[in-house]
């Protein structure tokens, strides 16, 4: 027996095999992290160091970017500049330094806000939709339900930008051009098909026999659903709703088309962000950084679901 | 507590009849056992009876008022399942407490406290009501579930194969701690199982159902000793009966009507004989408990039990006789 434990685990890799492993993964997400380290260094340099060519590795640190992304400045000439009170602030200290002043703030909030409501309530609105669906689809004799699956899924089969134009003129009809409810039913009608199927694929995992056991116990279906089959379904609710806030929060396609002024979204202003003699890439960089957190946030809070998710069902429990 | 009547039910998925025009009574603190093979018609019984089916015709009464319109929730009954007996999201004490605290029992929670008390010390797992279900291993898990089901006092407690996911060791004990529960709390049960052991430990009486019908019932002597027909009979047994066919015992004196002799080992007496004997030992199987004795006979294998100290050897002619063994007609029912 002793002789044996010795022997290599088939199962279990060996120190050696492991260092290697972390080594290729480490040297992978330093790879895919550089152009994630550039824009987040570019949001701390000025103007002409984001732009110098050769670039510039290390530059000397500045929150100018930061500044011009929350606010708008105007130019004005040097006898007017003079005759102001001393600059409040360190953004007012910096546009000062470029012989600007700051005129007010900038869209970027409200942008990053629209941001918010949108993709957050769309996210929501999928999954509360999807997981209904997928209920009835897993466990009821629904009519055509293969054929209304295929259905669901063909919504898929075309990149949506694709429909562009009919969308652009429908919207334009009903009057939802611009507006953050037309933005949220639109991204929900890409996200449902992904919901429904990914959410169809967990409810199908749940046994049928607890909510059999709850309805022998004194529940209605319906109470046996939220008290029995949600909380079972928590994992796969929580890993489609990741999936479904990335593709709303970072949709720009039809964010460019359809929205411009009070409901657009923040992934068509950052690119366009203008500085004095064309784009202001400091700034552009910093709107990115601050745009990226909450998605990192969502998803590193949830990120045991999400790999939960990911394996469900590889595992026979 | 009170007697389950089910009447001339019957039910059907699709074109498959799977419940066929079954009639049995449960007798108020009996526990009867259906015992048939996987796909008889077992499952789909307990289901009718519990709600979660609805006959295609026939009636279910439980205490004398009839409950086909009645949903699982308004029946007074519980179902242990065979796997996912316990809620894997709540732990064991939430799991005891879940049917107390559903809409129509509304039990105020110092109740259920002392409810679930008293369970966790009838099953020996006071210990384990903080931990998730998942945490025990599967013999708890059954254990619990089969206590949960038994403790809210239902009018019948229906079971599907609750031990059947456990290995022989746990099985045979749950068994008896089983019947222990069903006896102190006197609880009216119908129990199903595939496995003739189970049956005939547990049963007050048993079914044996065959492709949705109950072909026989009675108390576990009776189905054994008395089968109605070859299918009862092979349900039962270990080893197997024997259904050996007339022509190969000429001499026998028997019924016109007999087509197949069914002989069990304490229907034969196994001697050796003279080199002339067609019958031949063909081996002898040790498996511990029991010794089988496989005979040859014209092509016909008999299977019997004997000592492990026989004196038999493989290759012996040997010569079997008769002490009262079940006779069948051609169509397999019983010649009385």
């Amino acid at each position: 027996m002793t002789g044996l434990v010795s022997a290599h685990s088939v199962v279990d890799p060996s120190p050696l095999t492991k260092r290697i492993a972390a080594i290729v993964v480490i040297a992978y997400a330093l790879i895919t992290l550089v152009p994630l380290l550039w824009i987040v260094m570019t949001g701390f340099k000025s103007p002409s160091d984001a732009i110098a060519y050769p670039p510039k590795l290390v530059a000397e640190p500045t929150l100018e970017g930061y500044c011009n992304l929350f606010t708008t400045r105007s130019r004005q000439a040097p006898e007017y500049m003079a005759k102001l009170p001393p600059a409040s602030g360190l953004c007012d200290r910096i546009s000062r330094d470029r012989n600007m002043v700051i005129a007010g703030p900038s869209n970027y909030i409200p942008r990053y806000v629209n941001s918010l409501v949108i993709a957050f309530g769309s996210t929501a609105l999928s999954v509360v939709l999807g997981t209904l669906a997928a209920y009835a689809f897993s466990r009821f004799k629904v009519p055509l339900k293969d054929d209304l699956m295929f259905f669901i899924l063909s919504t898929r089969m075309m990149p949506p930008i694709a429909v562009a134009i009919p969308i652009y003129l429908m919207y334009r009809e009903l009057g939802l051009s611009d507006t953050k409810l037309g933005m949220i039913l639109l991204y929900t009608s890409v996200n449902i098909s992904l919901a429904v199927w990914l959410l169809k694929g967990f409810m199908d995992e749940i046994p049928r026999e607890y909510e059999d056991a709850a309805m022998v116990d004194g529940y209605t279906r319906l109470q046996a659903f939220f008290k029995v089959v949600l909380p079972q379904a928590t994992t796969g609710i929580v890993a489609t709703a990741i999936f479904c806030l990335i593709f709303a929060w970072n949709e720009y396609a039809f964010a460019v088309l359809l929205t411009s002024g009070t409901a657009q979204t923040a992934p068509p202003f950052i690119p366009i962000i203008i500085g004095e003699g064309g784009q202001d890439w400091p700034a552009v960089a910093a709107g990115t950084t601050l745009f990226l957190i909450p998605i990192v946030v969502f998803t590193v809070l949830l990120r045991k679901h999400l790999l939960r998710g990911i394996t469900f069902g590889a595992v026979r429990k | 507590m009170a007697e389950t009547r089910l009447v001339n039910v019957s039910k059907s998925f699709g074109a498959k009849a799977a419940v066929r025009d079954l009639s049995l009574t449960i007798r108020d603190g009996e526990l009867v056992v259906l015992l048939g093979p996987t796909g008889a018609g077992k499952t789909t019984t307990l289901r009718l009876v519990a709600g979660l089916e609805t006959p295609d015709s026939g009636s279910v009464a439980i205490g004398g008022v009839d409950q086909i319109n009645a949903t699982p929730a308004a029946r007074d009954v519980t179902f242990v399942f065979q796997q996912y007996s316990l809620y894997p999201h709540l732990s064991v004490y939430d799991n005891l407490a879940f049917p107390l605290r559903s809409p129509v029992r509304k039990t105020p929670e110092p109740e259920i406290k002392r409810i679930v008390g008293d369970v966790a010390a009838m099953l020996r797992i006071e210990d384990k009501l903080g931990n998730r279900a998942t945490q025990l291993s599967g013999g708890q898990m059954q254990r619990v579930a089969i206590g949960r089901a038994l403790v809210r006092r239902p009018a019948i407690a229906l079971l599907d194969e609750p031990l059947s996911s456990l290995d022989a060791k746990l099985r045979s004990e749950l068994r008896i701690e089983l019947k222990r529960i069903q006896q102190d709390l006197g609880a009216t049960m119908l129990y199903v199982t595939h496995d003739q052991i189970e049956a005939m430990t547990l049963a007050n009486r048993i079914g044996v159902i065959d492709q949705g019908r109950l072909v026989q019932v009675g108390t576990p002597r009776e189905v054994y000793e008395d089968p109605a027909n070859t299918y009862v009979a092979t349900r039962l047994g270990s080893p197997g009966i024997n259904l050996l066919p007339r022509g190969l015992f000429p001499d026998l004196a028997l019924p016109a009507d007999v087509a197949t002799i069914g002989a069990r080992t304490e229907h034969m007496t196994v001697r050796r004989a003279g080199g002339g004997a067609d019958a031949r030992v063909k081996w002898i199987e040790h498996l511990g408990d029991q010794n089988h004795l496989h005979i040859m006979f014209n092509d016909q294998k008999i299977v019997s039990l004997v000592e492990p100290d026989t004196e038999l050897k493989v290759g012996d002619s040997v010569a079997i006789e008769f002490t009262r063994p079940l006779l069948f007609d051609r169509a397999g029912q019983r010649v009385r």
